[in-house]
């Protein structure tokens, strides 16, 4: 099967392609080099005046596991105001804030994402995560396994054991959760939590362990170096919410002594302390930070006013927020000596102060970030916001009179607080290619994503051009995912199955034995079932293929 | 066909601890566990120890279809479905594998899914609806708990290892010993497991279960230092109460354990939301969880899937195409009584005494070989059971840990998953 697209405009960062009107050639759900003039063509699409760049990635969407299924049993209210109908190709659901994997699946491939990635991933519950992702149609998928509030890897760390052994943990974990890349959150202070801590700085000890954040971040951002895992470790940083994280922010950046590090939604990170309020914008320090330090990258987590629900595996900062809950219901959980997590609902007003300045932090980090390879668009789905608002996110990155418009329309001290009114700046199509697609594929290490040039996965996004980047995003013309058209004018045409994408470092085995002593001595699951082997991964992903990206290990 | 065989390490689907260290032989085609089992397990795997191969045919109006001819009983439950203006798929007893084929399957039949413990379900998901909990898992309970309350659960009955394997264990992370206290708090039949090792007796605070809500309520005002004029408390003093609140807010790691199904009377919502906020209460100032008890019956399994999939929880209809959550009016009971379905497809694939409830409706079962009923059912298809008959997956109590389940015998029962998959294809 041999697809031809036509005269497309084409923007694809990766090859240096910025509008540039070309031929796509597409066999086998790859792109293909232009085919000898005698080949016959199956299938042409006249792309003529459309705009084209390659299928979407998210690197940091809540979509499955644990915590993002409670949210969804937590908030019938909220699904009953977004039922999606079955139709002869797709099932009836339920979307908005919590929307479940069905929905998930369809609303990411009707904007153009093709890829998506838990942020995550309790190795405990893997399983669920799994299963959950095997059941979110036709996108790819991989998680982040979480470690630092884990039992084992504590007791590791403050054994002083060789970074060698932890680094053999932290790939053994990889294997064994079948994950693309490890993500810690609040370094030590969801464990510290179970102590009865409330509050832990990068450079405070954990009571009990007497182990700073600091200590855990240099730890485990040596370990995913040393391993050659592709993604850097995925930091969700202490102190989320808190006037002044920004201190902290700057701090954790620091901790990784240079190494690559990425620090997820950062805008929940961002806050400063002054004004009337004592809450104020950190976005200018954090973006300066950013732009000095090549080896930081960042995704914003923008917040959107409107109902949502956040899910986190921070239960501290869970339980420290849950007051704000709206509605009023909240969960939190210490999990398996592994994790913990928490679901509260929010409603951002743009009429709060507190939440008004939240949105123009956000938009500030945006804006004042210089490289659009290190800075991704993500609103934290569903933290900040449903991945569904990503098109008006775009449109306030592209378009500044609409920006200044909506400014003017938030809270009036809020607006004084902000340095947003006087940002200039644009986004280009070029640069929302590379925040979007191109860049992530880099920092995941997806050879075969984000980008369009020959050996490339055809995940391939054709728009209408519109001056609206609202509406153009919110609709593409085509989706085709693998080469195979699956949307259709924002509607699915062709149910697909994605692909699950994992890494596997090499490592010691002989960490196992150590493991499998604990596990008999304080788990509650054996160790042989905490695995995951690789055929269990495919039933629990419905028969996802697993596509496993080589790591390039490092002597240490 | 079938060797001697021993296995170790195998995982119980029996209840919602799903225990995984079970040791099980099978001799002779017989299957039996030699190690780590409990009443309960014992008692479902010798139900389900051997299979007659008389009991392994399909049986369509009650006759046996003949060799080969599972298609033949299928093609009947197919017919059925497609002349069903509302059908209602109930049981769900099964896997997720299992489960996920149902899904699809209701998706396609414009089907109502529910499970035959979805009032109990619903009592813990209308907390969690409004207003929500602080819980924790096995292991940490194992690890940490220096107190735990049992209220209105003795935990033992529908969970026999609890004591054993979360309470009475050796070794724990945080320190050499752990001194662990024990409060039952309820009308709770078996007390004696709450006895340590070293002979520690529990302290009992008998009370009526319906009365465990005005003890949650006293214990609030209590906790948050409201007077209460009353010396006693549903026959409780409220010197005894006041102990009690003393513990928790002076214990390190205190668990509140409750079993949803041993709350069994009206409004019972309201007494779990109470013990739920007052679990949020202490936490002002010390750690204290909730432990929720459940998955028998592979109900939260059910539950879990259709969550994920769908959007709202059980029980809910997917009639005309939209899904809706109505946890009053989706009940099997109900449905029945009320006469607002017309086929029944039930689906118990662990015990053989889970039948259908008895209705006049055309229905379809999916049921353990054996499975014997006072009326027959139109359709009747011999599942496998999971966990014995083929590998496939269950949720626990906690909700967070997705077991295993292994192969430990081979024979020529379907899964569900196999028959509800063919069906859907001739629909």
């Amino acid at each position: 099967m041999l697809i031809k697209l036509v005269g497309g405009k084409v923007y694809d960062p990766a090859n240096n392609e910025n509008g540039v009107i070309r031929d796509i050639f597409v066999q086998d759900g790859c792109i293909v080099s232009r085919p000898h003039d005698h080949s016959r063509i199956d299938e042409t699409y006249d792309l003529n005046g459309k705009i084209v760049m390659a299928g979407a990635i998210d690197l940091h969407t809540h979509i499955g596991g644990g915590k993002v299924n409670i949210a969804r049993a937590m908030l019938p209210e909220d699904h009953r105001q977004d039922i999606l109908e079955r139709s002869n190709l797709t099932r009836s659901c339920c979307g908005r804030a919590a929307p479940s994997t069905l929905a998930t699946g369809y609303r990411y491939t009707e904007m153009g994402y093709t890829a998506c990635f838990e942020p995550a991933v309790l190795p405990i519950n893997a399983r669920q995560a799994h299963m959950e992702m095997g059941d979110t149609p036709i996108v790819d998928k991989g998680g982040y396994a979480l470690l630092g509030n884990d039992d084992f890897f504590l007791r590791m760390m403050a054994a002083n054991e060789d970074q060698q052994l932890i680094n053999d943990y932290v790939a053994w974990t990889l294997h064994a959760a079948k994950c693309i890349g490890i993500k810690v959150v609040n370094p030590g202070g969801i464990s510290a939590f179970k102590f009865n801590q409330r509050k832990l700085d990068v450079d405070e000890e954990h009571s009990y362990y007497r182990l700073t954040p600091r200590q855990i971040l240099k730890t485990l951002t040596r370990a995913l170096h040393d391993l050659g895992v592709p993604h850097p470790l995925h930091v969700h940083a202490s102190n989320l919410g808190v006037p002044g994280s920004d201190d902290s922010t700057l701090i954790t950046m620091g901790a990784a002594e240079g190494l690559p590090i990425h620090i997820t939604h950062i805008q929940f990170h961002s806050y400063g302390t002054e004004g009337d309020y004592k809450f104020s914008s950190g976005a200018a320090r954090i973006a300066e930070a950013i732009n000095k330090n090549s080896n930081v990258s960042v995704d914003v987590g923008q917040i959107m006013f409107g109902q949502t629900v956040t899910a986190s595996g921070d239960n501290m900062s869970q339980h420290r927020n849950a007051h704000h809950a709206n509605p009023k219901k909240w969960v939190v959980m210490d999990i398996e000596c592994d994790a913990g997590c928490g679901v509260v609902p929010f409603k951002y007003r743009d009429k709060n102060f507190v939440n008004a300045l939240q949105w123009a932090i956000g938009l500030e980090i945006f804006l004042l970030v210089q490289d659009p390879w290190r800075i991704f668009l993500t609103t934290d789905h569903p933290n900040g916001a449903p991945f569904t608002s990503y098109p008006h996110l775009i449109k306030l990155l592209m378009d500044k009179s609409f920006r200044k418009s909506v400014l003017s329309t938030i809270h009036a001290d809020a607006i004084k607080m902000t340095t947003l009114g006087s940002i200039e700046r644009e986004y280009s199509l070029y640069e929302i290619a590379i925040m979007t697609r191109a860049a992530p594929a880099k920092i995941l290490g997806l050879s075969g994503h984000g980008h369009i040039g020959v050996g490339a996965n055809a995940d391939i996004v054709v728009y209408h051009t519109n001056d609206d980047p609202e509406i153009m995003f919110a609709k593409p013309l085509y989706v085709f995912k693998r080469g195979e058209l699956v949307a259709k004018d924002g509607a699915i045409v062709k149910i697909t199955l994605g692909d699950i994408h994992i890494v596997k470092p090499e490592f010691d085995g002989a960490i196992e034995k150590r493991l499998r002593a604990y596990f008999e001595r304080y788990h509650t699951v054996n160790l042989d079932n905490f695995k995951i082997s690789d055929d269990e991964l495919s039933e629990c992903g419905n028969g996802s293929r697993m596509t496993i990206h080589p790591c390039n290990k490092r002597p240490s | 066909m079938n060797k001697l065989a021993s296995r170790n390490n195998i995982t119980c689907p029996f209840c919602g601890l799903v225990c995984d260290d079970l040791s099980t032989s099978l001799i002779n085609e017989k299957l039996e566990v030699t190690a780590n089992g409990c009443s309960l397990s014992k008692l479902a795997f010798a139900q389900l120890s051997s299979v007659n191969a008389s009991d392994l045919r399909p049986r369509v109006s009650g006759k046996p279809v003949g060799d080969n001819e599972l298609g033949h009983a299928i093609a009947e439950a197919a017919g059925l479905l497609r002349g069903s203006a509302q059908p209602l798929f109930s049981g769900l007893m099964t896997d997720v594998s299992g489960m996920r084929a149902i899904t699809s399957l209701a998706d396609r039949c414009g089907a109502i899914l529910d499970h035959p413990n979805s009032a109990a379900l619903t009592r813990n998901l209308s907390v969690l609806q409004n207003s929500g909990w602080i819980t924790t898992t096995f292991s940490e309970v194992k690890n940490r708990a220096d107190l735990i309350v049992l209220v209105g659960t003795d935990a033992v009955t529908r969970f026999p290892r609890f004591f054993e394997r979360l309470v009475w264990n050796k070794d724990h992370l945080f320190s050499e010993e752990l001194k662990r206290e024990i409060v039952y708090l309820g009308d709770i039949k078996n007390t004696q497991p709450g006895v340590a090792p070293n002979g520690r007796q529990p302290l009992v605070i008998p009370c009526n279960q319906e009365k465990l809500g005005e003890i949650m309520g006293a214990l609030r005002c209590i906790a948050t230092g409201k007077h209460i004029e009353a010396t006693e408390i549903a026959g409780v003093s409220i010197q005894v109460l006041e102990k009690l609140i003393s513990k928790l807010s002076n214990a390190r790691y205190g668990v509140i354990v409750w079993a949803v199904a041993d709350l069994d009377f009206p409004h019972a919502e309201l007494t779990i939301q109470s013990l739920c906020e007052l679990v949020k209460y202490l936490n002002k100032t010390t750690r204290t969880c909730g432990l929720p008890l459940g998955g028998n019956d592979s109900d939260l399994t059910a539950n879990q899937v259709t969550t994920w999939q769908i959007g709202f929880s059980l029980p809910v209809s997917l009639a005309n195409g939209r899904p809706s959550y109505d946890p009053h009016h989706f009940t099997t009971t109900s449905l029945l009584a009320q006469g607002a379905v017309d086929t029944l497809l039930w689906v118990s694939s662990y015990q053989a005494q889970r039948t259908p409830p008895a209705t006049k409706i055309p229905s379809i079962v999916l049921g353990c070989a054996g499975m014997q009923f006072e009326n027959e059912p139109d359709v009747f298809i011999p599942v496998a059971t999971p966990g014995l008959d083929h590998s496939g997956h269950i949720f626990r109590s906690d909700t967070v840990v997705a077991l295993p389940l292994r192969q430990l015998r081979t024979n020529s029962l379907p899964a569900v998953a196999h028959v509800i998959g063919a069906l859907q294809k001739l629909l």
